[in-house]
């Protein structure tokens, strides 16, 4: 019992002015993550909308053992899987119009590619040729980003000009669970509430920051329920569940375009692969968890409850396979061939016009560069 | 500079301040993809009033009172500029601006770089920044060297009203982020100037001799810049008496860096000494020392010298007036420049 509970306690009257800035209960996330495969309502999906996400969850997959085996060859410096989220990511990838912008970070090169980027331009950064390999304002997707958090305010910033422009522009943020202890995850999701801007953050809670799970990362009930102390609803659903992300992202997307400002949806989901190539799983986590998240994999949860509609057979399958086998075998060759490298383009994006700082040092490295050729002329 | 005769007329004292507020003003008035924010810059005019009116003109769209977080502010204005605007963000103190470092050197520096040109950041940062106003601590930092050492940064600091103005529209109008840095300290100095005939001020990366000197054997040029310039040219004024000839060179732009003028000028005199607030150790006068020693060895009489602050937090404010450095430090360098004495001269054969 708390001294105002006492009876005959003496009841303070609110401060001046006091008042509550809003309802916290609508804002409140549901206390289990939203599904939709499997249940009744999964009889009202467009067929149309099933056989894209299991067209693209496939390929999705595929693109991620692809672009793994591309590490072992040498031909990626670094690959942050996304299997076993590719829910997520080909969710992300539809669910946008094109004059929409999609903010990604380095584990969401497969979101870009759903949306429309070529992969190997897609996975330059992780090549190791440039920084970005494409032009961002071609399919409105945002450099990579691998700072944590960092593009969060990017995508609200944008958003907000659209809006000041009197565009209709919706810019979706990408963030991993761990992103969320970031400052710039609370910065952005306190400028996106307060200047109403249509942005949609979509964290995919994968379980890790690299080693640290998420009980290391927060004392929250959930992600999700971070929205509310920014003044915007804040969405759980089930990461796996193509359906069912789509749809919150759908929703969430029609909010923002609206008017409504901006949505933080968490999506439950797991990273069944290392952080990347170059970690070990096995030094921080049993591979029985890995082993129960398999048998609640995204393509298996599709393909069943298409298969229950009706809406795929052993054939839509293999067709499905087949197509992504096609993409693979077409990226492994692109991928093989070695990038043109100019060492010159060092100094060429700087500035706009090169300091007289960088000009003699462009003309450095070229004496270098022409010394080299011609001690490798003598040589042959 | 292209006043008309006429326009001198109109010439009236104008404070640093009010010069950088019609630069702000202009620029928005003349491009509407120009956006103000910070905190405090709509309802209040910023804490040195520095926005003063602009909400009010331009509406609180284009001069936006954010939400208190410097990252969050420098990280939407990077949003901003992926969609076109043309923001110029205001932080409040020099050692406030620390926050929003993640956002300048992961992002706003190399956006051009990393997108290969398709995507330039065309951001003016403005920071308040120096002391000499007696503010408490976390309200006098030089901070020039943390931009300095960031390649894709511009770095700016004007002296006199007419280049704040100038200085100002030039970074506003670059395709490339400026770090602007207000000497404090001289937002209140004062100068016969007039908006409507401003003074052509060249481009960003260009210095200026601000007070020449004949280059005889007794000269000398002091390099400096923002707040240390007006400390070098009373320091020129008083070495007269001592019989030197100063030469002030004002760098307005730490980068890009004009070595054209310093050089020029320092070939011409033989010794140099640098004078900025910022510490000593690791801080610019190192690198422009260094940059004159490497082009002007043979024309070198002496070791280039530095002036500038202690290697210590910057101090209390009751105490600041002994780590700034001053008139009498820079004289005393002055004469520690290897001059042949009189004697020397005089028995030389
Ligand atoms: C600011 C910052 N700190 C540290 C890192 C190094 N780092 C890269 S990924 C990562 C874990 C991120 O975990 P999470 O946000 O959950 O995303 P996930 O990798 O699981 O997709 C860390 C610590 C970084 N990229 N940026
Ligand atoms: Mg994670």
């Amino acid at each position: 019992m708390t001294v105002l509970e006492q009876p005959g306690a003496y009841r303070p009257t609110p401060p001046p002015g006091w008042q509550p800035r809003a309802d916290a209960a609508p804002l409140l996330p549901d206390p289990e993550p939203y599904r939709l495969l499997g249940t009744a309502a999964a009889a009202d999906i467009s067929p149309d909308l099933l056989t894209r996400l299991h067209r693209e969850l496939v390929r999705g997959r595929r693109y991620n053992t692809q672009a793994t085996a591309l590490t072992r060859q040498g031909r990626l410096a670094v690959y942050p899987s996304s299997t076993g989220q590719e829910a997520c990511q080909v969710a992300a990838g539809l669910v946008l119009e094109d004059r929409d912008w999609l903010f990604p970070s380095y584990r969401d090169t497969l979101a870009a590619v759903v949306r429309g980027l070529d992969p190997v331009d897609a996975l330059t950064l992780l090549r190791g040729d440039w920084h970005s390999g494409y032009d961002p304002h071609a399919h409105r997707v945002a450099p990579l980003c691998t700072p944590l958090a960092t593009q969060l305010p990017h995508a609200v910033g944008l958003a907000h000009a659209a809006r000041l422009k009197g565009d209709d522009v919706v810019a979706l943020a990408l963030v991993g669970d761990g992103g969320t202890s970031e400052g710039d995850f609370h910065e952005a999701l306190n400028f996106a509430a307060v200047w109403h801007a249509p942005v949609v953050f979509l964290v995919q809670n994968n379980g890790f920051a690299i080693s640290v799970p998420l009980a290391k990362q927060t004392a929250a009930p959930s992600l999700a329920h971070k929205a509310v102390g920014y003044g915007m609803p804040g969405r759980l659903v089930d990461g796996n569940d193509a359906a069912a992300v789509h749809e919150v992202l759908a929703e969430a997307v029609r909010r923002a375009r609206g008017g409504g400002g901006p949505t933080l949806v968490e999506a439950v989901t797991y990273r069944i692969e290392a952080h990347t190539n170059a970690d070990d799983a096995t030094r921080y986590r049993p591979d029985s968890e890995v082993e129960a998240w398999r048998a609640h994999d995204p393509i298996a949860l599709l393909e069943e409850a298409m298969r229950d509609r009706h809406l795929l057979d052993d054939e839509g399958v293999r067709a499905a396979r087949e197509s992504a086998e096609r993409f693979a075998a077409d990226l492994r060759t692109r991928m093989h061939q070695d990038p043109a490298l100019d060492p010159m383009a060092l100094f060429e994006h700087v500035y706009a016009d090169r300091t007289s700082q960088l000009r003699e040092q462009a003309a450095q490295l070229r004496a270098e560069l022409d010394a080299e050729a011609a001690d490798a002329g003598k040589g042959e | 500079m292209t006043t008309a005769v006429g326009a001198d007329t109109a010439r009236k004292p104008v404070t640093m301040a009010q010069a950088l507020g019609r630069a702000l003003r202009d620029a928005m008035a003349a491009d509407p993809s120009v956006h103000v924010l910070g905190e405090d810059v709509g309802t209040l005019g910023g804490v040195f009033r520095i926005t003063d009116g602009l909400a009010e003109e331009f509406g609180e769209d284009r001069c936006t009172d954010t939400p208190l977080a410097e990252a969050g502010i420098l990280g939407t204005a990077v949003g901003m500029a992926m969609y076109g605007l043309r923001p110029v963000v205001e932080m409040q103190f020099d050692a406030f601006a620390y926050p929003s470092f993640e956002q300048l050197i992961s992002h706003v520096s190399r956006m051009r770089n990393r997108t290969r040109g398709a995507m330039p950041m065309p951001i003016t940062v403005r920071v308040p920044y120096g002391g000499g106003i007696g503010g408490v601590e976390h309200h006098s930092d030089s901070s020039e060297i943390y931009y300095m050492a960031t390649p894709g940064l511009q770095v700016v600091a004007p002296a006199t009203v007419a280049d704040a103005y100038g200085l100002l529209r030039a970074a506003i109008a670059s395709d490339d982020p400026v770090i602007f840095l207000e000497p404090k300290r001289l937002y209140w100095s004062k100068a016969d100037w007039s908006a409507d005939a401003p003074e052509q001020v060249p481009p960003i990366g260009r210095a200026v001799v601000r007070r020449p000197g004949s280059g005889g054997r007794r000269g000398a040029t002091l390099i400096s810049y923002g707040p240390s310039v007006p400390v070098c040219l009373e320091a020129a004024e008083a070495a007269r008496a001592e019989g030197w000839d100063l030469e002030v060179v004002d760098l307005r732009s730490l980068v890009p860096f004009d070595d054209e003028t310093v050089c020029a000028s320092v070939r011409r005199t033989g010794r140099a000494v640098v004078v900025h607030e910022s510490t000593g150790f690791g801080g610019p006068g190192g690198e422009i020392a260094a940059r004159v020693t490497e082009r002007c060895f043979h024309h070198l009489e002496a070791p280039v010298l530095r002036v500038a602050g202690f290697d210590i937090p910057y101090p209390p404010p009751m105490l600041e007036r002994h780590h700034l450095p001053g008139v009498d430090r820079v004289l005393d360098a002055v004469a520690r420049l290897q001059w042949e004495s009189e004697w020397t001269e005089g028995s030389a054969v």
